[in-house]
């Protein structure tokens, strides 16, 4: 590539040229910058913001990461400080991807947002907010959770009543004084649930269907167990159902000093009361499913057959005597009644809070490989147009991908890929 | 592997699955029933056509089902209630789910059987009570299976086959209802 690096005028437009564009200065365009570097391939990170983006702008002021600080491991960066234990705060997860983006001298361009890419004969056309450039391959990784996955029953709810996402949620004081009804029991949802009863609101839960786990498992973190027992080392390919596994709320966990579990009897217990999956607004009534027990059994079941494999694995290991002993947890309280339908009209509930999942937004991807409903194709991160890939989205490659600690792996086979492309494009 | 024999083509259901998974058309289905009063409060009803793969499909017969009220509510008991037709929609429903994810799952039945109660005011249907809605206030189902499974398993196929159950999911949930005059 003798000219690779230089401007290409077409008309009066200067089109710059390099082999790979990363869309994305988060963890996951950084650990791909580091193998691109690492195989001296020619590229950029465009960032839309700053580095970390979404962890300063997008998230709420108590967070914490869900995986325990000993796990939060980049390429070339491991955390080395006291308290390996504990959970990252927001804060903190913004000064580590900072630290990975400084020591892996990323090529990051910071305040550069990408309007559109498209095929240009075999190779890619990025337009941005500061120029145009023609690639050879390009990364997307852009982030799972750009946009809240709000219902459309978000229509019905009278104007009366408040409505928030996660993406806008910062602390309780934000909200109007009163019942808040949250919608949705992911880690999410069961945290800003805790956060507003704590604020001293009525806090009314829309569970469907849930992801239970306790905090700690045999005295042992339980994402200690998903990772060693093998659980986060399933292939993408192994996966039983894929779209499922890529759809699954997060799991009902929370990152505090305590170490606390936070499932629904605890939240039951702080006197959040829990009602069924908001099926239907009628006449400024949200209409509540009866199926409440039967999403308790499912998560409880299911959590009982994971404990289920990390003992069988504890004991075939031979770790059995390095832990405590097999735990089995109450199953999940049914309330005496619940609730089939609340007056949204009433008073009661002063503002909803949509903790019903996101999305990522492909709307700037002028290539044919986002399906009917908005996801990527792709193969193990490989996307369906020959030089795209993605990285940071959920069960990429395996189930470890959700998580920041699955990044390397991900980042070192899509980067391998993609080197490997180029060179047979040769 | 030994093979298990609940009775139930999930092959064919896991091939439908692939199938429509590309062809939502394909999938949308229209389930008819076509009442006639006889006397009293006594109706009959059939069921023969359906709509369905994108063509009309018919039962091998037609049905006839025979609804009416005891003689505690003053009829001639010509048949069952109409809140009871919920109960057996609900049961065989539940049921049919059940023998499908049991061979899906590997595990031979033995015998599958269940109770349903449904807890019904009537205070609501006659107007006594302006309170008391006119439904069901609530349902149980009892299940007793036995199977080549633990009782976990047992549990997983019951929850499992709620998960899955169409009148399940329209007894718990919503629907909009259009009833009008021809």
């Amino acid at each position: 590539m003798p000219d690779a690096r230089a401007p290409r005028t077409q008309g009066d437009r200067v089109i710059e040229r390099t082999t790979t564009v990363v869309i994305g200065a988060g963890h996951a365009g950084l650990a791909a910058s580091y193998f691109l570097s690492d195989a001296s391939i020619d590229h950029v990170v465009l960032e839309r913001g700053e580095v970390a983006n979404s962890w300063r702008r997008e998230r709420w002021d108590s967070l914490r990461l869900l995986t325990p600080n000993w796990q939060s491991r980049l390429p070339g960066l491991r955390y080395a400080g006291p308290d390996p234990d504990g959970y990252m705060t927001v804060g903190e997860v913004t000064e580590f991807i900072e630290r990975f983006a400084k020591v892996s001298l990323a090529p990051v361009r910071t305040g550069v947002t990408v309007t559109s890419v498209r095929r240009a004969g075999d190779d890619y056309h990025v337009t941005t907010s500061h120029g145009e450039i023609r690639c050879r391959t390009v990364v997307i990784a852009s982030g799972a959770c750009n946009q809240p996955a709000v219902p459309p029953l978000r229509d019905g709810v009278p104007a009366s009543v408040g409505q928030l996402t996660p993406l806008r949620y910062r602390d309780p004081a934000q909200l109007p004084d009163g019942g808040v009804l949250v919608v949705g029991a992911s880690a999410t949802g069961v945290q800003l649930a805790a956060e507003l009863r704590r604020s001293g609101r009525p806090v009314t839960l829309s569970v469907g269907e849930h992801v239970r786990l306790p905090r700690t498992y045999r005295g042992r973190d339980v994402l200690w167990w998903m990772d060693s027992s093998g659980v986060w080392d399933q292939r993408y390919d192994e996966v039983e159902d894929l779209t499922r596994a890529r759809r699954l709320p997060s799991p009902q966990l929370v990152g505090t000093p305590e170490r606390a579990t936070l499932d629904l009897n605890a939240l039951a217990s702080m006197g959040v009361e829990l009602v069924g999956r908001w099926a239907a607004v009628r006449d400024g009534r949200a209409l509540l499913s009866g199926g409440l027990r039967n999403v308790f059994s499912l998560a409880d079941l299911k959590m009982e057959r994971l404990l289920g494999t990390f003992d069988e694995w504890a004991k075939a290991s031979g770790c059995d005597a390095e832990v405590g002993p097999p735990e089995r947890f109450a199953a999940t309280r049914v309330p005496e009644s619940t609730r089939l339908h609340i007056d949204l009209r009433s008073g009661e509930i002063a503002a909803i809070v949509w903790a019903t999942g996101f999305r990522p937004d492909y709307g700037w991807l002028d290539v044919p490989v986002v399906d009917a409903k908005g996801r990527l194709n792709h193969e193990g991160g490989v996307a369906g147009s020959p030089g795209l890939y993605a990285l940071g989205l959920p069960v990429l490659r395996r189930r470890r991908s959700t998580f920041i600690c699955g990044i390397e792996d991900d980042a070192r086979e899509v980067i391998d890929h993609l080197a490997q492309y180029l060179s047979v494009r040769q | 592997m030994t093979t298990v024999t609940n009775g139930v083509n999930v092959q064919a259901l896991l091939d439908a699955r692939e199938v429509l998974k590309g062809a939502p058309e394909a999938a949308q289905f229209t389930w008819r029933a076509s009442a006639k009063w006889q006397s009293g409060v006594h109706s009959q009803i059939k069921v023969q056509s359906f709509f369905g793969l994108g063509e009309e499909q018919n039962h091998k017969e037609e049905w006839t089902f025979e609804a009416d009220h005891p003689a505690v509510f003053a009829a001639e008991d010509n048949g069952i209630t109409p809140i009871e037709y919920l109960l057996v929609g609900l049961a065989s429903c539940l049921t049919g789910g059940i023998a499908s994810v049991a061979e899906n799952r590997g595990i031979q039945l033995r015998s599958v059987e269940s109770t349903v109660e449904g807890g019904h005011d009537i205070r609501g249907i006659l107007g006594a009570d302006s309170d008391v809605r006119n439904g069901y206030n609530d349902i149980k189902v009892t299940f007793t299976i036995d199977a080549d499974a633990s009782r976990q398993e047992i549990e997983a196929l019951v929850a499992q086959s709620q998960k899955r159950s169409a009148v399940f999911d329209a007894l718990t949930n919503p629907t909009n209802v259009t009833v009008e005059v021809a």
